[in-house]
């Protein structure tokens, strides 16, 4: 089976239903991605496929059906960080860091379609993550200050 | 190991024969030197000038021995290092290094002080001199108790000065001048003219030399990094980037993958099981019976997917364990040992005459309870172990590398000295990673496939029903109010011993003595009550438990602040300032007096429908005092501003340690909301994120923090935030609506938006 990750063409031999998050960790190497729980409940394993955030715990590798995978290693351009990124890093987010590559990529994904989100914009979009730390507080001001970011950018 | 049997008895067990026991090991072990463990494997040309810093001439490398599993650990203890060596953490190589009797941790044995936190007095501070020494004399290599800080505070200050103060000395010699005129920067080392040599460029130079250990530590006023805002945490832009390499992460040549299914009911046997569908699965190498840790079926697999879903497919049939098949008679248990003279255990609290007060007021009386809880941070369990003919190597995020060490040599058969355990940065814990039930059987399926390296993953599932749970309690309050006061409060907890249950695990010993975390966070409060009694209660063994976040302030702080409120509420008083007519300890009540000027605190309630609580609880040395805004609204109960003070002494990293302030809050707040474990069949129903649900953003309240600096000291902030989350809440809520919440998780009573 083939598959493009982060603009790179991997070919593996797996059966076509094992989720992405397990091709990605243990077939190819790449570990950004977190396995949490397994079942959609954590949001650790979001990466984007064509762009849009999926949970990669739930997506067969034989239903990807040619769609470019994009995971938290392929997020910042080769010599700067995507804004949300940035943003993170600014407001000191992460504590353990273990679902924050999911977070990122959820904020990065819901940012590309709601450029300047509300507070409620932000519950409704992030409150599937699950951060177990309770980063939340900064979550929630990084990604207003990424959003201004990517306004004037 | 016997020697972890007396560290048991004469720390965390508590009484005279701890201060008697910890004098009669003498001067001379006390004061040994450890030999640095740097120094056994060091290369031509390399400097190990003290445990924690090596030179080369490729660069330095900073040891912090104290494990992270998120709270920023690895980081300050850069700090610590670098403010004194003079160089950016940031440009160094930073690891844990192997365990080592030379990375004890002093400050972990004091919390089993017999004297509460508030206690300053000569006495008090002899007694914890004391029970730092323990530690060391035992190897006890633990990250835990909020102690890293206080721990390290003066141990790797002191460790780069005497680095930096060796390079200075080394450059002295190379060029003929007087140290006193040579000075340090950005990890070089400045001549009077100017001219700098960097630290790797002295590593030869400096290996030759005895170590410069006459230093002075540097004014806290001339700190560089400590106590600045904005310090970035050493691991941020890993953890922002998929770079930082959690234990899970770890991928080493020709690796194999292991799932494992164990029995739910901790101890019972696996008395058959049918692996005949797993066997044939897709990617399954091989199916064995594993009876390490906890009896279970291991498969072993070419990826982990393929191994959990074989795991599942294996049928087993489970033996009973030695405990009650369900939560209702594990409550009955808890309630039936409340109150009598069997089930005593201990009490550290008995001011004035609470018989007799209560045998002449009229008494107000409450039961409260909590629930199991699980840990469930975001990494599951996890190890990678690799077994050779003459070695077992280990690399697992963990809080007790040395227990691992140990109990790796007992199953493997080998030397201690042959068990390499690598410590990884953990995807959370909050104490769970101080179990290794998960290493015990990942070491005993290495061993089955020999020099192949074996990735051990629990399932989110496994996990959660396998976890060693924060131990349910019940208690029984009763309480006079008297002229609009609080006069008497007699607080009677009934638990199943943890601390033993745990080091039981650990140490495959049962110790004897009482178990102080059943009241840690009732008895040790720091008010004058005129009648004031806090008696623990032993109930007989039930699931095994182990410590969580904040250990027993978790559910003391819920029982001994809400009681207090209830009473406070009685008496008629003001919820605040009742508190600090009652409280006698000098920074505890400036932590009170300041939230509720943060809160603008005029009373409990807010308006129709709102309301707000004001809690507080002394842990870990640390007081800390919150106030929770919440709105009944026709959705539920939702919470709507938080305010947070906590007394640390010192802080080091502002920006981080209100981190753990207001992630502690949330911690607390999701379990006190919405989260139990329930038994059934010895097992817990509840298997995964959806049916253990944690607070989520939209959930989560606007968060004020204030640090304080008036406590002697320094202190820990991992754990502080957590105990008075749940009281606040509780506390508002009744001011919101009228209804006493005396039960977690909440939403069994009262709905939540």
């Amino acid at each position: 089976m083939r598959l493009t990750v982060n603009g790179t063409e991997y070919e593996v031999d797996v059966t076509p239903d094992m989720p992405l998050l397990w091709v990605l960790r243990d077939e190819l190497n790449i570990t950004g991605p977190k396995y949490g729980c397994g079942i959609a409940q954590c949001g650790a394993c979001t990466v984007h496929v064509d762009g849009l955030a999926v949970r990669s715990c739930q997506l067969a590798i034989g239903d990807l059906a040619g769609g470019e995978v994009t995971t938290i290693e392929g997020l910042a351009q080769p010599n700067s960080l995507h804004a949300v990124q940035e943003a993170w890093i600014e407001h000191q987010v992460a504590q353990c860091g273990y679902c924050q590559s999911g977070q990122i990529m959820q904020a990065a994904s819901f940012l590309d379609l709601n450029p300047t989100p509300t507070d409620e914009d932000i519950d409704t979009a992030m409150s599937a993550n699950l951060c177990r730390c309770g980063t939340y507080p900064r979550i929630r001001a990084a990604i207003h200050a990424a959003a201004k970011k990517l306004q004037e950018a | 190991m016997p020697s972890v049997g007396k560290i048991a008895r004469r720390t965390f067990l508590i009484g005279s024969a701890a201060i008697a026991g910890g004098v009669a090991f003498g001067a001379y072990l006390v004061n040994r030197p450890i030999p640095n463990p740097l120094l056994d494997d060091l290369g031509e040309g390399e400097a190990a000038i003290t445990p924690f810093v090596k030179i080369t001439s490729d660069g330095v490398t900073l040891i912090t021995p104290r494990a992270d599993k998120g709270q920023g650990s690895y980081s300050i203890q850069a700090y610590l290092i670098a403010e004194e060596l003079d160089i950016d953490p940031n440009e160094t190589t930073r690891t844990p290094g192997l365990p080592d009797q030379a990375y004890y941790n002093s400050e972990v044995a004091t919390e089993g002080s017999p004297l509460p936190a508030y206690d300053e007095s000569a006495a008090a501070e002899t007694i914890r001199s004391v029970l730092r020494v323990v530690p060391k004399l035992f190897s006890v290599q633990i990250t835990g108790g909020s102690s890293t800080v206080p721990d390290m505070y003066e141990k790797l200050r002191n460790a780069g000065a005497v680095a930096r103060e060796t390079l200075k000395e080394a450059a002295a010699q190379r060029l003929g001048v007087a140290r006193a005129d040579l000075s340090t920067q950005d990890g070089h080392v400045i001549a009077p003219d100017g001219a700098k040599i960097a630290y790797t460029d002295l590593a030869a130079d400096a290996a030759g030399i005895a170590p410069i250990t006459d230093v002075t530590l540097r004014d806290p006023k001339e700190w560089r990094y400590l106590g600045k805002a904005g310090l970035p945490r050493t691991d941020m832009e890993a953890k922002c980037t998929g770079a930082e390499k959690y234990g899970i992460d770890l991928a080493l040549d020709g690796m194999l993958f292991a799932s494992i299914c164990a029995n739910p009911g901790i101890g019972g046997a696996l008395e058959s099981f049918d692996a005949s569908e797993a066997e044939t699965m897709p990617g399954v190498k091989r199916v064995l019976e594993v009876k390490a840790g906890n009896p279970g079926v291991a498969v072993i697999a070419t990826n982990t997917w393929y191994a959990m879903q074989a795991a599942n497919a294996v049928v087993c049939n489970w033996g009973a364990p030695n405990y009650p098949a369900t939560s209702a008679e594990m409550f009955d248990l808890l309630e039936a040992a409340v109150d009598t003279k069997d089930a005593y255990d201990h009490r550290q609290r008995n001011d004035g005459d609470v018989e007799a007060a209560l045998s002449e007021g009229e008494v107000f009386e409450a039961q409260y309870r909590i629930p199991f809880l699980a840990h469930a941070p975001m990494e599951p369990m996890n190890a990678v172990v690799q077994v050779t003919d003459d070695r077992v190597d280990i690399w697992t995020g963990t809080q007790i590398p040395l227990f691992i060490r140990d109990r790796a040599a007992l199953i493997s058969g080998m030397d201690a000295e042959q068990i390499f355990v690598h410590v990884q940065p953990m995807g959370g814990s909050f104490g769970h990673k101080l179990e290794m039930t998960h290493v015990e059987q990942a070491v005993e399926i290495a061993m089955a496939e020999k020099g192949t390296p074996i990735k051990l993953t629990w399932s989110r599932e496994e996990d959660m029903t396998h976890d060693y749970p924060r131990p349910a309690s019940v208690m029984h309050g009763r309480g006079i109010v008297k002229d609009g006061r609080v006069d008497t409060v007699d607080i009677s907890v009934s638990q199943q011993a943890m601390a033993p249950s745990w080091f039981g695990r650990l140490t495959g010993m049962r110790i004897p003595g009482p178990d102080p975390t059943i009241t840690t966070g009732s008895w040790d409060q720091p008010f004058a009550i005129p009648n004031y009694r806090v008696t623990g209660y032993r109930a007989p063994d039930l699931a095994p438990v182990s410590s969580w976040r904040s250990v027993g302030a978790s559910g003391n702080g819920f029982y001994h602040d809400t009681f207090l409120d209830e009473l406070i509420h009685k008496a008629g008083a003001d919820p605040l300032e009742e508190r600090l007519r009652l409280c006698m300890h000098a920074p505890s009540r400036k932590v009170l007096e300041t939230v509720g000027e943060m809160s603008g605190w005029d009373g409990p309630s807010l308006g129709e429908g709102r309301g707000r609580g004001v809690a507080f609880c002394l842990s870990f040395g640390v007081p800390t005092a919150q106030v929770i805004e919440v709105t009944n609204t026709e959705f539920g109960i939702r919470l709507d501003k938080a305010y947070i003070v906590a007394d640390v002494g010192r802080v080091l990293d502002p920006g981080n340690a209100e981190a753990q302030l207001f992630g502690g809050l949330i911690y607390a707040l999701s379990h006190a909301i919405n989260s139990e474990l329930t038994y059934e069949d010895y097992a817990p129903l509840q298997t995964n994120y959806h049916d253990y649900e944690g607070l989520r953003l939209y959930q989560t309240p606007e968060i004020e923090v204030k640090i304080l600096e008036n406590m002697p000291g320094i202190r820990g902030i991992g754990e502080p935030g957590v105990p008075p989350a749940a009281p606040a809440l509780g506390n508002a809520i009744f001011a919101a609506t009228g209804q006493r919440l005396r039960e977690m998780p909440f939403n069994k009573h009262i709905g939540f938006v």
